[in-house]
């Protein structure tokens, strides 16, 4: 007992505290999938993060080199595993930039929309998640609510709701059933009235603002160096968005702007998701008003070998920019193919932004990010 | 839109005599080992590549290549960076000091590929386990198939 007393921590002169370490993970709720996050405590403060990935690294790069080219496309699906229409979209338009193939106008529009869709799609995942992991239940019902009808609509063309494996290298697999378009259309007069309903009831959240209102702040500086890209970027303050600046398919014949935030903190990473889903919706409008007839495939031959040589190719994926590098040799299979994936670079940042913060901050910071770890780990 | 990437690699070639030279093919440059962070010095700040986009590792049969794409923000204009490595051991200069963004790619590429980062603070495995052996990605790692 005596000795116990004579431990320094007991001594009221000296206020000093040990730091501690806490796991965050592998299983727990706001890591959104299997990650780990060993965090280093000075009472309720954090002091230092490191990131522990690779829970769900499946080697798909690996994989890739011993399936051609073709067979590859469902790999894709299980990157980011909200984004599929997107992964696909950019693994099609790689290849077709290596191989020098025209894409239908048709399947254009097609991509369009459903690129637009999924983009909705997974900011509504992130919205409800994000509600879920600042408690509010009601805010992940509604958003669940909305999603099911683009998945319905997914459902419709190619009978897959997550995994959809769409796209192909030259089109698509199929033109869009009847009964599409006016479905389409009927969401997309709903939609806005959606995101209204958002903002009453999640982004108008005192609670909500309350902890997220000015918590982890990222600089565009800090932004920029650790190769943050997507909302998180333009959350910032950066006015970057590969669809306007370095326009893909045909991008550059749709009107929408680009919407940013000043902050940088975790209330505008959030919120800068629900500006983005309204102009994916003027996308979809326009693309629906303009859906032209014709074929939705270009002709490729069945077994496809690319010319020599490599290729980056990069669109604007859901959380970023989504990059793939394909090194072919001439034969059926890639010889190399690397997937820049960027919520695997956009949780680099975590440590950084988080630090100073504590934990419930640490959750909030976490969801605002938007990771998908089917896609860090690849 | 993005700018004229011909004029931006002459300029670079110039700067580094010797060191520096035009790729195969448009937008890309080679690059000496040796010469690794002056060039992406020059090009992040002169230049005005301010992202380092993407950097990954290609295992060729007679030596390993680095491959570095930086884009500049606002106007999205890239670069192919390539540097040749030593097949028997892969060595080169760390970007960590100038992108914080290369320190999970780099370590990323260390795990799969095996190429060893000088100088990077914290070179680690990322996605495999800490007592996996070998490199995955390399060409003489063969993925054994179930029977």
């Amino acid at each position: 007992m005596e000795k116990a007393m004579e431990r320094e921590v007991f001594r009221a002169d000296s206020p000093r505290t040990e730091t501690i370490t806490m796991n965050m993970g592998p299983q727990h709720p706001s890591t959104h999938g299997v990650y780990r996050a060993v965090l280093t405590m000075d009472g309720e403060e954090i002091t230092h993060i490191e990131n522990h990935v690779g829970y769900l690294h499946r080697g798909i790069e690996k994989l890739a080199e011993t399936r051609t080219f073709t067979q590859f496309m469902p790999y894709t699906d299980r990157l980011d595993y909200l984004g599929a229409m997107l992964n696909n979209l950019g693994y099609a338009q790689t290849m077709e930039k290596l191989m020098g193939v025209e894409v239908p106008e048709r399947a254009e529009y097609i991509r369009i929309i459903m690129a637009e869709l999924q983009r909705i799609a997974s900011h509504l995942i992130f919205v409800a998640s994000y509600a879920i992991d600042l408690s509010s239940t009601t805010g992940w019902m509604y958003c669940m609510r909305d999603r099911e009808r683009i998945l319905d609509l997914f459902d419709m063309v190619c009978g897959s709701r997550l995994t959809t494996n769409y796209m192909r290298i030259g089109g698509v697999a199929e033109d869009v059933p009847p009964g599409f378009l006016p479905e389409l259309q009927r969401l997309i007069n709903d939609l806005p009235a959606c995101f209204d309903e958002y903002d009453g009831l999640i982004s108008g959240n005192e609670i909500l603002q309350k902890r997220s209102i000015g918590v982890a702040p990222m600089s565009a500086e800090t932004a920029i160096a650790y190769g943050v890209t997507g909302p998180n970027l333009r959350a910032s303050g950066v006015a970057f968005d590969l669809r306007k600046a370095a326009p893909y398919g045909i991008y550059d014949r749709f009107d929408f702007e680009i919407p940013t935030c000043a902050n940088g903190d975790t209330y505008d990473r959030y919120y800068i998701r629900i500006l983005e889903m309204r102009q994916s919706v003027r996308i979809l409008q326009q693309a629906v008003d303009s859906f032209p007839e014709g074929p939705v495939m270009a002709k490729v031959p069945k077994v496809i070998r690319p010319p020599k040589g490599d290729v980056y190719h990069q669109i604007e994926g859901t959380k970023g920019i989504l990059g793939f590098y394909v090194v072919s040799d001439g034969t059926s299979k890639p010889y190399r193919l690397h997937i820049h994936s960027p919520s695997f670079v956009n949780l680099g940042v975590f440590p950084e932004i988080a630090r100073g913060g504590n934990i419930q901050d640490a959750v909030a910071t976490l969801a605002s990010i938007d990771i998908v770890l089917g896609e860090v780990d690849r | 839109m993005a700018k004229e990437i011909q004029p931006i690699i002459e300029k670079l070639v110039q700067s580094f005599p010797g060191q520096v030279e035009a790729g195969e093919t448009a937008g890309q440059v080679m690059v000496a080992a040796s010469a690794l962070l002056p060039v992406m010095e020059k090009a992040k700040g002169e230049l005005g590549f301010n992202m380092l986009a993407d950097l990954t590792a290609v295992d060729y049969p007679e030596n390993f290549e680095m491959v570095y794409h930086l884009m500049a923000i606002p106007d999205a204009t890239m670069l192919k960076v390539k540097v040749k490595l030593d097949k028997g051991s892969p060595r080169v200069a760390s970007l960590v000091g100038l992108w914080p963004a290369a320190d999970v790619q780099e370590r990323e590429t260390y795990d799969l590929m095996g190429i060893f980062f000088e100088g990077h603070p914290n070179l680690k495995r990322i996605l495999c386990p800490e007592d996996f052996q070998g490199h995955p990605l390399r060409k003489d790692y063969i993925l054994k198939t179930r029977s």
